[in-house]
Formats: structure tokens, sequence, C-alpha cells
């Protein structure tokens, strides 16, 4: 027998209350594993999705304010600027907006697929096809998925914004192309139209755009080159902000919330819980072994050992829980994967490291006041007591 | 005749209760020669119990010295003293204090996580320790699934598995019927006679008493007579 067996008889000595334990820690560390899962997906694709020489132009107001169609060739021509584009925001829906709605721009084709490439991969011909089309649509592969849309199909695309002329919220659209991302596990939900159909048949709006994307020569040219635009644009009546996609995107993503905060602050609260349970819980357990604790010291257990003991087994509980947890987590991430708007969600290496040392934490807090009460303990105090 | 095993020289031992100090010994001196078997009586309240706690290592006298085999323990920190009782002291208590969640070999193995051991002799030592007390056959029971007379005898044991030189026990048969008693005090008077364990054994029990070699009588600190067992 090791102190390990007897640390591990201990911590099963009342099954019923170590199995809620451990539940209660797993709940802790499902939400951790999910809740960082997504952060760390979420920090990749904005890394993966941002090339470090594209920058975003936007109306100053914020990017749901739109730029005039004017702006997008002084734009292009700015300098350090080496190719440009430019989308809007559709309000895309099929069928029913409120079960129904994805992402959907309107796009100039051939700029965008220049300005998009690594993150637009299919064969050329449908390239061509959607340059070609005037109503053409290319669509993401998951998106056509779901709706079975295959190319060749006429669709019927709504707008939650805009209207047709004729009244009607929904432009039929052929589907040409059908793209794939820059990764076969890259989340492709998006889908591209024409314009030049959106600008021609839509009751307001028209000659605006949503914002512009261009490249510079480079990275280190970013700053010189945001600045000379949105020099340009100063005191106009549609001011307008130049960013690098990342902070852009990071941007975007935030309009619900500093994500980061949110997240910290979830797991913060779960850790806080699980703290006061299990540490409330492990004083009760070791203090009905204020006995045994006694014994153990008479019959030669130096108090130090004796608190490696009481730590070990609150170590341990915390290990078992987290290790629970992150395995369940990981299963539930890879669940969610098809959900998240970020890519794919793996169980980063990163996130079991960080599991590991905030179990070992958890476990040495919650055991520190026993343990040091158990080292403190004289036998004859606690061989008084049964 | 052997010589000492334990010596204790003006011993003085006082219990804060509140604001009032009590003295349970003042300038106390006995000495327990090696292979001895002392009962030690008295009412409650005498210091039978503290005075055994001295000699165990498990409470530190005020004021005196205790020698154990030629060295003296008092002067010893704590971490020494846990060692110095692991290699040299066996306890038996009234309540057996056996832990629960361990099975009867297990138990009686304790002591023996405290030496540098094989596993494969641990499990000699325990065989051996459980087979002098009669247990061979419920290595594997849990306490809970043995008499008290069966529990009592695990616990001698554990006091005998690392081979110490003294016993000490607190009433160790204050919790069993007179037949089962009478079994135990058997058991500890063989370990005496024929292992040469010196055992202190503090009891109530003027029958309990019969089996030692020689009684001392406690009261209010100081020894009050002596007597001789069987």
């Amino acid at each position: 027998m090791t102190d390990l067996d007897l640390v591990a008889r201990n911590l099963w000595r009342k099954p019923l209350r170590t199995i809620l334990l451990i539940i209660s820690i797993l709940v802790a560390f499902l939400i951790f594993t999910i809740l960082i899962g997504f952060n760390f997906a979420y920090e990749r694709s904005l890394d993966e999705s941002s090339r470090a020489n594209r920058l975003v132009v936007n109306n100053k107001i914020n990017f749901t304010e739109s730029l005039p169609y004017a702006y997008f060739n002084r734009i292009a021509r700015a300098p350090g600027v080496t190719d440009a584009t430019h989308a809007s925001w559709f309000g895309a829906f099929y069928q029913d907006q409120r079960t129904s709605r994805f992402v959907g721009f309107a796009v100039d084709p051939e700029s965008y697929l220049r300005v998009y490439a690594e993150q637009i991969l299919m064969p050329e011909e449908q390239k061509q096809a959607f340059i070609r089309e005037r109503t053409g649509v290319i669509v993401g592969r998951d998106l056509a998925e779901k709706y079975g849309w295959r190319i060749g199909d006429t669709i019927p695309i709504s707008s939650n914004i805009f209207s047709q002329r004729d009244g009607s919220r929904a432009w039929d659209m052929k589907v040409v192309g059908i793209f794939s991302g820059a990764r076969p596990s890259d989340s492709t939900t998006a889908l591209y139209f024409q314009y030049a159909y959106y600008n021609e048949t839509i009751t307001f709006g028209r000659d605006q755009i949503g914002s512009v994307s261009l490249l510079t020569t480079g990275p280190e040219a970013n700053d010189a080159t945001a600045r000379a635009i949105d020099a340009q644009f100063a005191n106009s009546s549609a001011e307008t902000a130049t960013v690098d996609e990342k902070t852009f995107s990071r941007s975007f993503l935030q309009q619900a919330g500093d994500i980061n905060f949110i997240i910290t602050l979830v797991v913060s609260a779960a850790f806080a819980a699980i703290l006061m349970i299990v540490g409330n819980t492990m004083v009760t357990a070791i203090r009905e072994r204020t006995n045994e604790i006694g014994v153990l010291k008479t019959i030669g257990f130096s108090s130090p050992r004796v608190l490696r003991m009481v730590l070990g087994e609150s170590v341990l509980l915390s290990l078992i829980g987290a290790g629970a947890g992150v395995v369940l987590g990981g299963l539930a991430l890879k669940a969610l994967e098809s959900q998240a708007p970020f890519g794919a969600l793996d169980l980063e290496p990163v996130v079991v490291a960080m599991a590991f040392a905030i179990a070992v934490l958890l476990g040495l807090l919650t055991g520190l006041i026993p343990a040091v009460s158990a080292l403190r303990m004289s036998i004859i105090e606690a061989l008084s007591r049964r | 005749m052997p010589g000492d095993l334990i010596t204790l020289s003006r011993v003085s031992k006082s219990y804060r209760r509140g604001r009032e100090s009590i003295a349970i010994f003042d300038n106390l001196s006995m000495s327990i020669p090696q292979g001895d078997f002392v009962a030690m009586m008295g009412p409650s309240g005498s210091g039978k119990t503290t005075l055994l706690n001295l000699i165990g290592g498990t409470d530190r006298a005020d004021a005196g010295e205790i020698v154990f085999d030629g060295g003296r323990i008092d002067t010893l920190s704590e971490s020494q003293l846990a060692a110095w009782r692991a290699a040299n002291v066996g306890f038996v208590f009234q309540f057996y204090n056996l832990m629960p969640v361990l099975t009867a070999a297990e138990n009686v193995e304790l002591p023996l996580m405290l030496t540098g051991l094989s596993h494969r002799k641990r499990r000699q030592n325990v065989e051996t320790a459980l087979r002098i007390v009669e247990l061979a056959d419920r290595a594997r029971h849990k306490p809970k699934e043995l008499s008290g007379g069966q529990q009592q005898r695990v616990a001698i044991a554990r006091a005998i598995v690392s081979d110490p030189k003294l016993l000490l026990c607190d009433e160790p048969t204050g919790d069993l019927d007179r037949a089962t008693a009478d079994e135990i005090l058997r058991m500890l008077q063989l370990l005496n006679r024929e292992l040469g364990k010196t055992i202190v054994m503090v009891t109530h029990d003027p029958e309990a008493a019969k089996y030692a070699r020689r009684t001392l009588h406690l009261d209010k600190g100081r020894f009050v007579e002596q007597g001789t067992g069987s």
C-alpha cells in the first residue's frame, strides 16, 4: 500500500458525496472547455481568415452605415493599394427569416475573387460563370448542403433590409458555384451575388456600398495606406475608418459584447462556486476523520506527510472531475462544430494544459484549510474526538 | 535483570483550562525495565493517560527528562518524535481506532509504510503479525465486518508489526466483554513473555491488571502503592 492508495481509499469513503463533488467539478470544467475551446477557435479563425496586408474601409460612424460607391475608385487608387473590392450586406434569408438567415453579400465578382482568393475555393469555370452571369450566386458548401442547392438551381433569396421595385423582397438567383474554405473543416455558410444585379433592383441605397476591402503592398504599408485613405475623406459627409482585417473582424464579432471578458466572467464564476462547494465539503470530510488523522500521527506519520495526503486527496478529486469535464467538453465541441461560425472546434492541447493547471490549483486551494488544520492538529486533541 | 527501557526524571506536566493551570504531575520520577508488563491504575484524572502519552511521545512534558533505551526523547523535534514512535512504539487504543476504509491486512500494514521495507517483506510481516493474533483468515475483512475482539486483535497486530520494543495500551479491554477481554489480555501477556515486548497498559479493570507483572497506582499525579500481577 502506498500513500496514494490511502488517499484514493479515503476519497471513496463516501461514494455518493465524492460522485456529487466530481459532477460539480466536471460541470465547471465542461463550461471551461467549451467556452475556452470556442475562444481559441474564434482567435484562430481571426488569424486564419485575416491577411496581414488586407485592410477594410468602413464608414467612420459604424460599419452598418454605407459609403458612396464613388469612394471605391478613389480608394483603389490610394498610395500603397494593389487591389480592392467592395461588399454590401444584404440581410439574406431563405424562405423564413426567423430560422434561415445567413451571411449574404452583394459583391463585385471579379475583384472579390481576387482579393479573397484564399478563402473562396472553387473550379475556374464556376468563377467565370459568377463573373459572367448577372443573377449568378456562389454559395458556401455547408449552406448548399443545408438547403440541398445544386449548381444550376434558381433559388429565391430574400432580404430583411431591401425590397425590389415591384414590392417583392425575394431575388431569384442562379447557383453558378459552390465554394469551400481554405481548410476542409472551415465553416462555409455564406453566399455572394452580383452587386450590379443588387444595385439595379433595390428601392433605396443605390450607388452605396457597405465596405471596401483592399490589399496593400505589404503589412509595413498598412498604417500609411490607412492614414492616406482616411485623410482623403476627412470632413466629408461620409468619413472613413480604415483598419486591418483582423481588427475589423474582432470588432464585428464583438458587437454582442467583449467575448473574452464574458468568457472570463462565466468561467471565473463557475470556478468560484466550485471552490466554495468543494472547499467546504473537504473541510467537513477531514473534520469527520480527525480521530483517524490522530491515529496516523500517533503511529508515526509526520505532520507534513499528513498534510500532503490531505492535499493529495483534494487534488486527486479535482483532477478526476477536471479530466471528465475536459473529455466531455472535447466531445461537446465536436458535436457543436457544425453550429460554430469559427470553423473547426478542436480540443487544443493548450486548453488541456490550462485545465490541468487550474485543476491542480483548485485542488490545492480546496484542500488548503483542511490540510493546514490536519498539520496543526495535536495528537491528544485528535484522539479525544470520536 | 535487564536495564531500564524507560526512565522519567522529575517530570512535570500541567494543562491550561481557561485561565487556570491544572498540574497533572510535579517532579514525577519512575522507570520501567525492559521486558516489563506494567498495569497503570487509578481514578479518572489521576494522570494515567497523560503519563502514557508522555512515554509514547505523543505529548510533551513541561519539565524533566524522559529517556528511552538510553536516549532522551523529550528533546526531539516533532518530526524526530514521529520517526521515533514509528520505530519504537506500538499503540493499542480502547476503541481500536482502525481505518474503516482499509482491510485488516492494510490496517496492519500502515506502520510499515513508514519503513523502507519492500512490498514483499511488508506482506510477509503483515501475515506474521496477523498469524500471531490468530486472524490470518480475516486479512481481507474490513473493520465493520469484524467483532470488537477481532478488531482489537487487528489493532494489536498493527502495534507489533514493525517489531517495536514498547507497546502502550490505553484501556485495551475497556470496550470488550469479559471473555473477549481475557482473550486480548492473554495475547498481551504472550507478547510480553514470548516476544519480550515491554508493555505499559492503562486500565480501570483490576482483573485486567492481574495479567501484568506489576501494577502502579496513580492518584493526583503520584504513585501511591505498587502491586504484583500474575
